[in-house]
């Protein structure tokens, strides 16, 4: 008998997706490269506040997830990093992994943040992961919990990476007891063997500007829900208050299908999420502002989960108006926003102030997504997300044996969908790698 | 009278309507008259539409396709009301004044019931050439632009412009007709289709000119999109002016030192997405201070002339939006309103008077801004 290492698997994409199927193969007893494109694992989902419909802080139930997956002695993170080639067919798949360069010794990075306080862009570079609502350096983690809590320079923010110079002493350098930042690493091309390929990479929101009507760009209290998520988390930029320009906000109005069910600007489909974390989010803010009128205007109201309609009833208990009529237009009167919506029980136009509106934005395809699908060979279906095998009976089966699909990369969902397609996915990858363990004691 | 619902059925995608509301929500009409839009679409859907006779607020319809732009389902709304309004023609069921437009186009060549003869008489002294002896840019002007005492100005103003840039600019004359815009929203489809159409593109085409440019936003919205065109490129005039100065073909060495806004024809804007060049021509004015009101581009609001309210003064007559439109040009402090639609021209110039704004604004075609510009 010949023990050779065990077949490994490829999972691209760091989101609640990836690591649930990376944690599930690797705690079978398989090895697993997890490639993450962002200077940390964590994806969305660690971008939220609370959870649907049980109120979980997010954070709370991923970030030990992450930290699992940043330990486990089978997974190798790999952070910063973008697949650049796939070839061969299930259960021999040459990889080829591109690392980006950090500019950081990940092996002396301590985490501990000096670098950023030092650095002369500190407070001037939008800061994506708080969704431009706050401002970091050009050293940066995205987030206090980060996997691994590595700092990484922003090619495009700092000064020496896109001007040559940064003064006449660099800043970071000086600042870092660990001797870390390395302006002269290079990008590394990392090769892989592995025998199966989960893709959970994710999905993007429609930037609300196509539909300008919303004067999403044009008033700065005019939010999408993921920047309301990060107005409401307690690690985001105003420590969980929700404030606008320092104001406690009176009138709050949450307007659904925000670009989705919406075919003639391109998004047919119903996003499933924004129901029901629209009802979150009112409930954040009778929560927070109890004395603030919540108004949240929807089409149909789609509450199909475990637990969700029961969510939907409490949210209403607790004092949030809902209207039905999809509101056609948003402007300004004075200092204050009018939304202007008919109300269709009502039967009749109203306008109503507020001083907040939240956008409930559409669940797209990753902007790359036909990138991926051409570098991997995987098919889309119409709405551009990756194509299933069969929409029933094979539903995280790719067109391609031996790559399979988790999460929202494959369509809109919520995360207890996503933590199911992502078991699924690593069962289904498992069963080729057993396969291979089989044939090797033959 | 009955409508027809089956008919329209039949003829319309109305099965697809989620009922959201958001034709209603945006529709500008329903600020001041009971129209709603959605609650049609379902009457319609239903069969339960009331008679004819009670549903004068279908007129107040201005046209201007904010429903259709914002529909998310493509069920295109307004085409319900042109729909309705139609069977309505063919009974003879419509506002007098509305009919007498019509029998004016049917006569004359223009709703306002001039005399055909008169019409180029708003170009005398401009050396306009006949577009039959051939030219490159056959200007083809609104009825309201030929006839209207208010809105001729600006025509003229326009051909000064484009002469001093170097056009070789023609005109059809007496022989040009009233382009039918208005006539097919108001749902009389077979003079529209029948006569206007067919007449008008044999005659547009006979010119052999590269391109139509027009006055009005209306004209440039049928001829563009449902008159089939061939071989012709229809340009409503701003568009043609952004273009001549981004060529310096057209250079202003005159300036006029005035705050001024901009309002977007519906037909320009919302329906044509022609937002940016009005707004080039007026920023290379020298002197010229540019504002914007809050409600601009997508969100622009009705001036109410389209859709043949020119026409029918509506079911509101205490209430207009363009009152609320020339208030919002003041609180911008601008001291023009700019338009580029001889509609528009009309509304607001009304609006002005009525609320006793002369003294504060003023109402001017962009055509007319660039001419005051033109200096030498």
């Amino acid at each position: 008998m010949v023990i050779t290492r065990k077949p490994a698997t490829l999972v691209i994409g760091g989101g609640i997706a990836g690591i649930q199927a990376a944690l599930d193969i690797a705690d079978a007893g398989y090895p697993v490269y997890l490639v993450e494109r962002e200077p940390s694992i964590g994806g969305r989902m660690a971008q939220l506040d609370k959870t649907f419909p049980t109120l979980d802080c997010s954070a709370c139930i991923l970030t030990p997830k992450m930290v699992s997956a940043g330990q486990h002695p089978l997974i190798e993170l790999l952070t910063y990093s973008e697949v650049a080639s796939v070839d061969g067919q299930a259960g021999a798949f040459h990889v080829v992994v591109r690392k980006k360069p950090r500019y950081v010794d990940v092996e002396k990075c301590t985490g501990c943040g000096s670098c950023a306080e030092a650095c002369r862009m500190h407070g001037r570079i939008v800061d994506r992961f708080n969704e431009g609502l706050s401002r970091r350096a050009s050293i940066y983690v995205p987030f206090p919990q980060a996997v691994p809590l590595k700092y990484t320079i922003d090619p495009q923010a700092c000064l020496f990476l896109t001007r040559g110079k940064c003064g006449t002493t660099f800043k970071c350098k000086d600042a870092c007891p660990a001797g870390a930042i390395d302006f002269e690493q290079k990008e590394e091309l990392v090769e892989i063997e592995v025998a199966a390929i989960i893709v959970a990479t994710g999905f993007d929101l429609i930037d609300p500007r196509s539909k300008p009507e919303f004067g999403y760009g044009v008033y700065p209290n005019v939010l999408t829900g993921l920047e309301f998520e990060r107005l409401s988390s307690a690690s985001g930029p105003t420590g969980g208050k929700i404030l606008l320009d320092g104001k406690e906000p009176q009138d709050v109005v949450f307007i659904h299908c925000v670009g989705s069910r919406d075919p003639h600007t391109g998004v047919a489909h119903c996003s499933r999420i924004c129901c029901m974390y629209t009802a979150k989010h009112a409930h954040l803010v009778r929560d927070k502002l109890p004395d603030a009128r919540v108004t949240v205007f929807y089409i149909d109201m789609r509450a199909f989960g475990k637990g969700y309609e029961e969510f939907y009833d409490r949210v209403k208990h607790e004092g949030v108006l809902y209207r039905r009529g999809e509101p056609s237009e948003v402007y300004a009167h004075g200092e204050r926003l009018v939304v202007r919506a008919e109300d269709s029980v009502l039967r009749r136009t109203v306008e109503v102030e507020a001083d907040l509106v939240v956008l409930a934005t559409a669940v797209v395809p990753r902007a790359d997504e036909a990138a991926v699908a051409e570098l991997l060979g995987l098919e889309r279906s119409s709405g551009g997300f990756f194509q299933e095998m069969h929409p029933k009976v094979r539903p995280v089966e790719s067109n391609r044996p031996g790559v399979f699909l988790a999460g929202c990369c494959q369509g809109a969902k919520d995360i207890p969908d996503t933590v199911a397609q992502a078991k699924a996915a690593a069962a289904s990858a498992m069963g080729i790698l057993a396969g291979i363990g089989r044939s090797q004691q033959v | 009278m009955r409508v027809d619902d089956r008919q329209l059925l039949s003829e319309l995608d109305l099965f697809g309507c989620i009922q959201c509301g958001k034709c209603t929500g945006g529709c500008p009409v329903s600020i001041t008259t009971p129209l709603n839009i959605r609650y049609l679409i379902y009457e319609t859907l239903v069969g339960a539409l009331p008679e004819a006779e009670h549903m004068e607020e279908l007129w107040d319809c201005t046209c201007c396709f904010t429903c259709v732009e914002r529909c998310p389902k493509d069920v295109r709304p307004a085409e319900l009301i042109i729909g309705i309004r139609g069977q309505m023609v063919e009974s003879g069921k419509i506002p007098g004044t509305i009919s007498t437009a019509l029998t004016g186009i049917f006569r004359q060549g223009n709703p306002l019931g001039f005399a055909r003869d008169d019409r180029a008489a708003w170009a005398e002294g401009l050396d306009l050439k006949p577009a039959q002896e051939g030219c490159d840019t056959l200007l083809f002007t609104c009825c309201t632009s030929a006839y209207d005492l208010q809105a001729q100005p600006a025509a003229r103003a326009l051909v000064r412009v484009l002469k001093a840039a170097g056009v070789d600019l023609g005109h059809l004359g007496t022989e040009e007709t009233c382009c039918g815009n208005e006539v097919r929203r108001v749902g009389e489809k077979a003079m529209f289709e029948e006569m206007l159409v067919e007449e008008g593109r044999a005659l547009l085409e006979s010119v052999g000119a590269r391109r139509i440019v027009t006055t009005s936003p209306h004209c440039f919205n049928t001829l563009k999109n449902e008159y089939g065109l061939h071989g012709i490129e229809v340009r409503h005039y701003t568009q043609v002016l952004a273009g001549l100065l981004q060529e310096g073909r057209l250079t202003l060495s005159g300036s006029l030192d005035k705050t001024v806004t901009y309002h977007d024809p519906c037909f320009l804007g919302k329906q044509n997405k022609v937002f940016e060049e009005p707004r080039a021509v007026l920023r290379a004015i020298p002197g010229l201070n540019f504002v914007e009101m809050d409600r601009n581009r997508e969100r622009s609001l009705c001036c109410e002339g389209g859709g043949g309210r020119m026409w029918f003064e509506g079911t509101n007559t205490e209430d207009r939006l363009a009152f609320r439109r020339v208030q919002e040009a003041v609180d911008t402090g601008a001291e023009i309103l700019a338009v580029a639609c001889p509609f528009c021209l009309a509304m607001f110039s009304d609006a002005v008077k009525v609320k006793g704004l002369e003294e504060r604004l003023k109402v001017m075609d962009i055509a007319e801004l660039v001419a005051q510009a033109l200096g030498g």
